[in-house]
């Protein structure tokens, strides 16, 4: 081995980890939605026994950690993982330098619609065309998308958070009044079902739209709204001065909307990080700590059209702990 | 009279049949099914023959115009009452050989099971006239075969199935052949494909003991169900209902009485006046269901309830077979008729 002399900024960039091991290093592969083909997946394997220790990690945002590969590998690691790349379509600007950055994080999904009998949509197919609009990007964002109001994906720990809705439709004429909705609205979710004269009748400001109804119908009096509807939660994080679940912002948003929004926080970021944040990192929840809510506000919904049926939060309050004041 | 249509020449035979008739037919139903992006298959008046489902089986039945899953029947005031009014037009309803033999059960439940006939079912099954959909292959589940639902060699005016050009009809009602002939790309001999071979076989014992009744062979049931009735609302021979007598809420003394389905494995089925349930357990509503469909009815009637179209099975959440059922019933059947004999 000789002096190894490592830019670990660019290092880190470009999808490497700093590792308290010297000399070593971990690769770390990007897999938006949480679905890699079993061939890319073969191929990590390989990676790992050639160049790492024969080890693995799942990382706690979908993605792979390739441990133990030595500093000095870093080039042949990005020429090995290029068809890993290339396989899931992640946008590059170098072919064979690997991750052209890494502060964007992996977009997260549960497996929504295509396993799940609750997803409300195609959270794969969601998380991945975002990774499309928003990847490469150096500033450090969080994305999670999750099926339904269960949120199995946790994405109210992120800064986007996209929650599946589906609006029930409802034919009486198909009703024969055997409850099962109601019972399971309210022991499965928030009791928005009531039966009056043998009907069933929706309580709407209480319904999340997590289609529970329409799964337990036995007649299909209830179904799916043909639209897929979102809730768009906002700067949910986790950290050291005050952790905090993210908040409501938008119920029954639709996808195009989303996918604006989440790009239009990018020119927000710019005009507004900490100019000297530790290592140029800031998340997006603290600068909107400092500047307010209405200025992110302004920034993120440039251009956006609602659907008629959209409701917006006016006003955004976070909880959770504060450690950094009394 | 056989005749082979192409898609347009049946679309035309269809616009003038929606004519004469109301058509009533499978139709597949985008996203409407259990789970997102799912489709059902379920019967739904049709205006063009592209919306008529011939290839895959229909998740619920045609019996939904006969018996609707809900239906008012008559609207009362203080001192009036008036029937609920019904399109006097007549019917046509596209189905399989197996739901022409569920047919016949409904007819004996509300017209022949007593001395009076259902009045409000009568005038519904008089509008009603029927076109065969004919089986080019079984379908998962399908034992119409061991039940003997397979064939129909009558009571409908013509019948239909897909076909490479189109699709291929006989035409039973003579009245109809001119229109047939006329939008045919030609005529030729027809006969409905009828399946002939299911996977699924099952043996309907004569005889099942008594014993039945106390044999552990339900408790799994009582596990496994969750007693949410679909088996029942998609059985094309089902025929329970309930009542819904409405006042409305703006005024009490108006309103309306409903007769919706009812099914025997739904909490609130057997519940008498005093807090009394007879089948408290999910397994003791199976065994009612499954000795119903192909022991009771046949004691009364002398022919099977149960016509084998299998969408019980499809449709089962719990992935409950009941074919499985029939079989150790069978079983159970066999085998203690060997005790006896001993």
């Amino acid at each position: 081995m000789g002096n190894l002399d490592i830019n670990i900024g660019k290092l880190k960039k470009n999808a490497f980890r700093y590792s308290k091991v010297r000399g070593e290093t971990a690769s770390r592969i990007r897999i938006p939605g949480g679905v890699i083909d079993s061939e890319s997946l073969g191929r990590v394997v390989a990676i790992a026994e050639k160049y790492g220790q024969g080890v693995i990690n799942l990382t706690n945002r979908q993605g792979i950690e390739i441990p133990g590969i030595r500093l000095e590998d870093m080039d042949a690691v990005n020429k090995e993982i290029q068809s890993i790349i290339e396989a899931l379509k992640i946008n590059q600007k170098e072919i064979g330098m690997g991750y052209p950055s890494s502060g964007t994080r992996n977009i997260q999904a549960c497996p929504g619609a295509r396993l799940c009998p609750f997803g409300c949509y195609d959270t794969t197919a969601f998380a991945q065309r975002m990774e499309q609009l928003v990847y490469p990007n150096d500033r450090h964002v969080k994305i999670a998308f999750t099926g339904c109001s269960n949120d199995c994906a946790k994405v109210r720990m992120a800064d986007f958070g996209i929650i599946g809705m589906t609006e029930p439709q409802y034919d009486p004429d198909r009703c024969v009044g055997c409850e099962q909705c109601v019972n399971f609205c309210r022991r499965r979710s928030v009791g928005a079902l009531s039966l009056v004269n043998g009907k069933v009748v929706r309580d709407t400001a209480k319904c999340i739209g997590c289609g529970v109804c329409v799964a337990y119908c036995p007649t299909r009096a209830w179904s799916r709204s043909k639209e897929h509807y979102f809730r768009l939660v906002l700067l949910g994080r986790t950290g050291k001065r005050n952790p905090r679940l993210a908040e409501d912002f938008i119920k029954w948003c639709d996808e195009e909307s989303i996918l604006k929004i989440v790009k239009n926080s990018y020119a927000y970021i710019e005009e507004y990080i900490d100019p000297n944040a530790v290592e140029h990192k800031e998340h997006v929840g603290y600068i909107v700590d400092r500047t307010g809510f209405e200025e992110f506000c302004k920034y993120i919904m440039q251009g956006v059209e609602l659907p008629a049926k959209a409701e917006v939060s006016a006003r955004l309050y976070w909880g959770g702990n504060h450690y950094d004041h009394y | 009279m056989g005749y082979i249509l192409s898609n347009d020449g049946f679309e035309q035979v269809i616009k003038v049949l929606g004519e004469k008739y109301r058509l009533y037919a499978p139709v597949r139903k985008k996203g409407m099914g259990r789970f997102t992006d799912v489709d059902v298959i379920l019967y739904d008046e049709v205006h063009h023959a592209d919306e008529i489902e011939l290839v895959q089986k229909s998740d619920y039945s045609f019996k939904e115009f006969l018996t609707p899953l809900s239906e008012t029947l008559f609207f009362f005031t203080e001192s009036q009452c008036r029937e609920a009014e019904l399109s006097e037009k007549p019917v046509l309803i596209f189905l399989r050989s197996c739901d022409m033999h569920a047919l016949r059960r409904l007819d004996q439940i509300y017209l022949d099971n007593g001395p009076e006939k259902d009045w409000f079912y009568l005038r519904r099954r008089n509008l009603v006239k029927f076109a065969l959909i004919g089986c080019t292959e079984s379908f998962e589940n399908c034992f119409c075969v061991s039940m003997g639902s397979n064939r129909t060699e009558d009571g409908y005016e013509f019948s239909v199935e897909p076909d490479e050009n189109g699709v291929r009809c006989t035409v039973a009602d003579s009245s109809l052949d001119e229109l047939f002939s006329a939008n045919s790309l030609r005529a030729e001999q027809v006969t409905p494909s009828f399946v002939t071979e299911n996977e699924t076989v099952v043996q309907i014992p004569e005889e099942v003991p008594a014993d039945i009744l106390k044999d552990p062979l339900w408790d799994e049931y009582t596990a496994r169900c969750i007693n949410c009735g679909r088996c029942n609302f998609v059985c094309p021979t089902c025929t329970c209902y309930t009542m819904q007598d409405v006042f409305y809420t703006e005024n009490g003394k108006v309103g309306e009485r409903r007769r919706v389905g009812a099914s025997c494995m739904v909490d609130g089925y057997t519940n008498v006046a005093g807090g009394g349930q007879y089948r408290r357990t999910n397994g003791e509503r199976m065994r009612f269901k499954v000795l119903h469909k192909i022991v009771d009815f046949r004691k009364r009637f002398g022919y099977d309830m149960c016509v084998g179209c299998g969408r019980c099975d499809d449709v089962c959440p719990e992935y409950i077979s009941y074919s499985n059922i029939i079989k150790k019933v069978f079983a159970y059947a066999n085998e203690n008729r060997e005790v006896e004999n001993k």
